[in-house]
């Protein structure tokens, strides 16, 4: 690894917690909305990796473009795409940031670049080959950056995109989350070879395997992949291991991992780890957490009260979106 | 007469969406060094250059997603995939992903993109390279399906497609590569979503579209001999389906024999005839009748490949059948 070092300071971590917590808070609220009925469908909550999406979106610039799972609300948010909007899409409002066609798993925001929000595991990395080849023919020296699980790696499109992101030199930036579990199938049940980032170095991408519950090592580890891709060094692969605290979705009993195993975890996640770090180091105040969290947690019942008080598409708009119109450009 | 073939007429579009838009690329198996499996864009690699015709890995998946990606980031890809058959390796990327981006994202992400595949039976392929799963495309909305059955439609198709915000897929039957005819003009040609007539005729509608327009043509030529008037009608576009030009056409002819050289069950001709009981039963004097291919996969020994298609003879005969039986079912009513 490069020793190259990255510039932190005080407030910046207090940023990265801030934001994490955020996530976290708002994926708690999200529970809770579900179970109200609020928020209906398929509903998968980011704890315990908030690190990933937060640490990585670091590296960014608002002209990169963004992929990600059916488990993004984590990464929409970290990506600036505005609380309400996630929220009331949620709600399957019409001010929902895909107007309530999409829901928990198609979080999309053009204007952030950030192109969903994909059910379909593996199925964003090809888009993400194709957004990193259009942008590099348009000569626009962006990062492309797709976001999935190790659950992807077992799928040929994972393969496929790495091939064709390597074989064209494109500005990509994989993110493997490998949380341990591609829904309830483990690891080491679904891999002959569970060392995931040694199958992206097979294909010749710079490939590295992180702490993906520590934050700052996470957007160390995305900083340098990134000046390495706007070097012009090919796409980069990083794997952050990780874990997540709920089960797979509100459905799932959780019969393939033991609460031991999950408390284990929970003791070095990304919260707790920066925290303590801070805290330990004389960097950040109780208070300061407390102030944080209150903070949030407004601006979560803020985004929730939006939701709830925001219109429904009418009916007349089923039809909407299926095709464009024709422009004469 | 300016007479070419079908594949220079297809090479001619690319040729021209290449010189007139910079943002227009070409991506495929073999299309750049080998010049195309079907030699559809045979040396257009040297006038392009590989950042434009380029060859792709057997990754049907991969690079039709590539394809999709590039084009919502602003560029209008033309991705050739080598055949139907092989364009099912990339299903997902096409249902999931091009067909839905738009709706999904509540109308923010546009798929301008461009999928060219080679289809259909009579060279002796065999059952996974000679099938029509073009009823299977026009199923999925967030879709459009050309299928150009004359040399106008090859011609002109591409640009009316390119300039589409949506995905778009081309049908190119494998048996109309090496056909002649003479190149219309452009301004002839209609917009890629209105069915054509072909051939007008009084006493029944034939309503087909891509490879077995000609066999349609050829049938109705025949017809004529017989003393059958027949009106073939080229759908051209099977989705969005022009509704309208087949139920006036069948208003005026009194019978629909629809030609398909997919299979009957749960296909293309099976929504055709949907949509002419439910919108047309009353124009009807006989009743609908499909002539489409055998439900096997497509063999590969000569005889019974010709025996599992639409073939003229098979058309003529169903259609002296449906006028023999609209007199029968008229004598009945006097």
């Amino acid at each position: 690894m490069s020793n190259e070092k990255l510039h932190i300071n005080r407030s910046h971590l207090h940023l990265l917690l801030k934001q994490m917590i955020r996530i976290r808070r708002f994926e708690e609220r999200c529970v809770s909305l579900y179970s109200e009925e609020k928020i209906r469908g398929f509903l998968h909550l980011y704890n315990g990796e908030e690190a990933i999406a937060v640490g990585v979106m670091q590296a960014l610039t608002a002209e990169d473009a963004i992929l990600a799972t059916y488990r993004e609300h984590g990464h929409a948010l970290a990506r600036g795409v505005p609380m309400n909007s996630i929220m009331a899409e949620m709600f399957g409002k019409k001010s929902g940031c895909s107007g309530g066609r999409g829901g928990s798993m198609h979080l999309f925001a053009n204007e952030q670049r950030f192109y969903g929000g994909n059910a379909i595991v593996a199925g964003a990395l090809p888009l993400a080959v194709g957004i990193a080849l259009g942008d590099k023919m348009q000569q626009k020296h962006t990062v492309t950056c797709c976001f999935f699980g190790e659950g992807a790696v077992a799928e040929g499109e994972f393969h496929e995109s790495l091939n064709l992101a390597k074989l064209w030199q494109l500005p990509v930036l994989f993110i493997c989350e490998n949380n341990r579990y591609a829904m309830g199938t483990a690891l080491e049940i679904e891999e002959s070879n569970q060392q995931i980032h040694l199958k992206a170095a097979s294909y010749g991408l710079s490939a590295q395997v992180i702490d993906g519950m520590n934050v700052v090592e996470v957007e160390r580890a995305a900083k340098l992949a990134c000046s390495a891709i706007r070097n012009g060094a090919g796409p980069q692969f990083i794997e952050c291991q990780t874990y997540r605290f709920r089960g797979h979705s509100m459905f799932d009993t959780q019969l393939y991992r033991d609460s031991a195993e999950v408390n284990e975890w929970k003791k070095k996640g990304p919260v707790v780890q920066l925290s303590q770090w801070l805290k330990n180091n004389h960097q950040i105040q109780e208070e300061e957490i407390q102030a944080m969290e209150l903070a949030v947690d407004e601006e979560i019942t803020a985004a929730v009260d939006f939701a709830e008080a925001a219109e429904i598409e009418p009916l007349e708009t089923l039809l909407q979106h299926v095709y464009g119109e024709i422009s004469d450009e | 007469m300016n007479e070419i073939t079908f594949r220079e007429a297809f090479k001619a579009a690319i040729v021209e969406a290449l010189n007139n838009d910079p943002r227009v690329f070409l991506m495929g198996e073999d299309v750049g060094n080998y010049g195309g499996c079907y030699a559809v864009s045979k040396g257009l690699i040297d006038d392009f250059g590989a950042q434009r015709i380029i060859d792709t890995p057997l990754s049907e998946s991969g690079f039709v997603g590539a394809g999709i990606g590039a084009a919502i980031a602003g560029m209008r890809p033309i991705v050739e995939v080598m055949t139907v058959n092989f364009s099912l390796l990339a299903l997902d990327q096409i249902i999931n992903n091009a067909a839905t981006l738009r709706h999904m994202s509540g109308g923010q992400v546009s798929v301008p993109l461009v999928i060219r595949m080679a289809c259909g039976a009579g060279k002796q392929l065999a059952a996974q390279h000679s099938h029509s799963f073009e009823g299977l495309y026009a199923h999925i909305p967030g879709l459009k399906v050309l299928y150009p059955g004359t040399i106008g439609d090859a011609r002109y198709m591409l640009e009316m497609a390119l300039a589409d915000p949506d995905p778009v897929i081309i049908f190119e039957h494998v048996m109309l590569y090496n056909q002649q005819a003479s190149l219309p003009e452009k301004h002839t040609v209609a917009p890629m979503e209105k069915a054509v007539i072909r051939k007008t005729g009084t006493d029944l509608s034939i309503i087909t579209w891509g490879g077995c327009l000609f066999k349609a043509l050829d049938a109705a030529e025949q017809l004529l001999n017989l003393g059958i008037n027949a009106e073939v009608v080229d759908l051209r576009c099977l989705r969005p389906l022009d509704r309208t030009t087949i139920l006036d056409s069948v208003q005026r002819t009194h019978k629909a024999l629809i030609v398909d050289e997919s299979w009957k069950t749960a296909g293309m001709s099976a929504e055709i005839s949907a949509t002419i009981a439910e919108q047309g039963l009353w124009y009807l004097d006989a009743p609908i009748r499909r002539v489409c291919s055998t439900e096997v996969p497509i063999p590969y020994a000569t005889h019974l490949e010709q025996a599992s298609l639409p073939q003229v003879a098979e058309i003529i005969a169903v259609a002296q059948q449906m006028i023999a039986e609209s007199q029968i079912a008229m004598g009945d009513k006097e």
